[in-house]
């Protein structure tokens, strides 16, 4: 009896017709697909995007060179090198971050005694060539100009939970 | 359209005037082939949820087109082991296929490219062809997945076609005819989708199948076949084999359409459907049939290749056999059966 109802269910198609009447319910459901470039879907305080070295308000730039970032980077993707300035004060003469190599783990960031090396919120560094990715000081620096008032909010809020 | 009230000698004149009704009927064909595939990743988008591509154009409208342009600017690649000649004869076969069966389906009233008295059989004839291009391309590429795929789509498109044929030989003996405009005009009270439903259901599910559509679609089963027969191909060779793939889903909706919802007839024979015109009608209903079969594609996991075998020989073919037996008795006990004579 419970096999001739199931060959009746199969035979009438009936699990089809659910099927089908799923999908065309779903035909007018919202979508949940993100127009990306128009849209972008809200990203968290703590994310960890690329790469940038700030500076102190009055311009000075905040890396110290302890070589710390450098020491930590499980992808061994930093590369520093240091000289002691004209005026006494030790900075970088060098400071390269290969980001093919790069995991984006954070520990640069939370190795640096002076929050100098941070992952900004930025996502969208794609280039065209492998050379490109090979940032040195001056891109980072620069990074760090364009990007400071949202990774200096971002710091902010997370700075209780550091 | 009608065409026909140049009856002149000048048979010059005769051969323009059926390469204009040609041109008449493959431009708007090959451009409801270019908007299917536009249709198909669309609707498909939208039942998982997605946009589908609404980039190109409004609404993705010129999607087409780009792909299009794309596949034209690509390298055509002739594999080093492929039998070349065949290699390329087989896609030019399908879409050339695809396209010749149009010949005999009835626009309107008037207008067909050729209204032949055995015009069921022409279209079965064709469709059966349909397999040559399959089979020449999975063996003229000398690759195992292509080679497999054309040995599956093949015995697949041969099982699904003994139970069309029945489905198509109950039609005939509630008609009388083979021709298609016959066909449609015994429909004119009541569309043979309804008394004819089973087989109805049955022809559908046998075209999915007979087009390699899924629930059908192992032939080219991409996790296990790569893509079937057309694995090899790419470039324009690959577009043909595309468009005329598309292009047989169309022909089997406008069969299905002419054998049981009734052709370029309007939904009710008053006011305001008889206004619009038979073809409108005749693409509003393989339009729906197209949608349905976007409809199943969405739907529906992939057949086991034993489960398909089954379906066609165990199931569908005594039913369909059955439903014959049943409306032959049906029409002589009730002494319906057409005037032959």
């Amino acid at each position: 009896m419970v096999s001739l109802l199931k060959l009746l269910k199969s035979f009438f198609l009936l699990e089809l017709l659910k099927g089908l009447s799923l999908t065309l319910k779903y035909l007018f459901k919202p979508k949940v697909t993100i127009n990306y470039p128009y849209e972008k879907n809200p990203i968290s305080s703590r994310f960890r995007g690329e790469h940038a070295l700030r500076r102190y308000p009055n311009g000075e730039e905040r890396c110290i060179a302890c070589k710390l970032c450098e020491a930590v980077c499980p992808a061994q993707a930093i590369v520093i090198e240091a000289e002691p300035r004209p005026d006494g004060s030790r900075r970088t003469t060098r400071y390269d971050i290969d980001m093919t190599k790069c995991i984006y783990c954070g520990f640069c960031e939370e190795a640096c005694p002076v929050d100098a090396i941070v992952e900004g919120p930025n996502f969208e560094f794609s280039t065209e060539t492998r050379q490109e990715l090979f940032y040195d000081k001056e891109r980072l620096l620069a990074n760090g100009d364009r990007w400071e008032d949202e990774i200096s909010k971002n710091l902010q809020k997370e700075d209780k939970f550091r | 359209m009608d065409l026909t009230f140049i009856t002149t000698n000048n048979s010059i004149l005769i051969v323009l005037v059926s390469l204009l009704k040609i041109l008449i009927v493959l431009l708007p064909l090959l451009l409801f082939v270019a908007y299917l595939t536009l249709a198909e990743r669309r609707i498909i988008g939208f039942m998982q949820l997605r946009k589908g591509p609404n980039v190109v154009g409004i609404f993705g409208l010129l999607q087409p087109w780009a792909d299009a342009l794309k596949l034209l600017s690509k390298e055509t690649i002739l594999p080093t082991g492929s039998s070349k000649i065949v290699f390329v004869i087989a896609p030019m076969l399908t879409f050339i296929l695809s396209m010749v069966a149009w010949s005999v389906i009835p626009f309107s009233e008037t207008f067909v490219i050729s209204d032949i008295n055995v015009g069921i059989l022409y279209l079965f004839a064709i469709s059966s062809l349909g397999v040559y291009g399959v089979i020449m391309a999975g063996w003229a590429s000398n690759s195992k997945y292509a080679f497999l795929g054309a040995l599956r789509s093949a015995a697949q498109m041969v099982s699904y076609e003994v139970s069309i044929g029945f489905v198509i030989v109950s039609v005939l003996l509630c008609v009388g005819s083979l021709n298609l405009g016959d066909i449609i005009e015994a429909q004119r009270n009541l569309w043979f989708a309804i008394p004819l439903f089973p087989m109805f259901i049955v022809f559908f599910i046998s075209t999915l199948a007979e087009t390699n559509r899924a629930p059908f679609d192992l032939p080219e089963g991409e996790s296990e076949l790569v893509a079937g027969y057309m694995v090899e191909y790419s470039s324009m060779s690959f577009a043909l084999f595309f468009l005329g793939e598309y292009a047989n889903m169309i022909l089997m909706s406008a069969m299905t359409s002419v054998l049981f919802l009734g052709g370029w007839l309007p939904l009710f024979d008053i006011a305001p459907f008889n206004y619009i015109p038979g073809p409108i009608w005749l693409m509003l209903k393989i339009s729906l049939c197209l949608f349905v079969f976007l409809w199943v594609r969405a739907t529906t996991p992939r057949y086991r290749y034993d489960q398909l075998m089954r379906l066609g020989w165990k199931v569908f073919l005594p039913f369909s056999l059955f439903w014959l037996v049943l409306t032959a008795g049906f029409l002589v006990y009730t002494g319906n059966t057409p005037n032959l004579y």
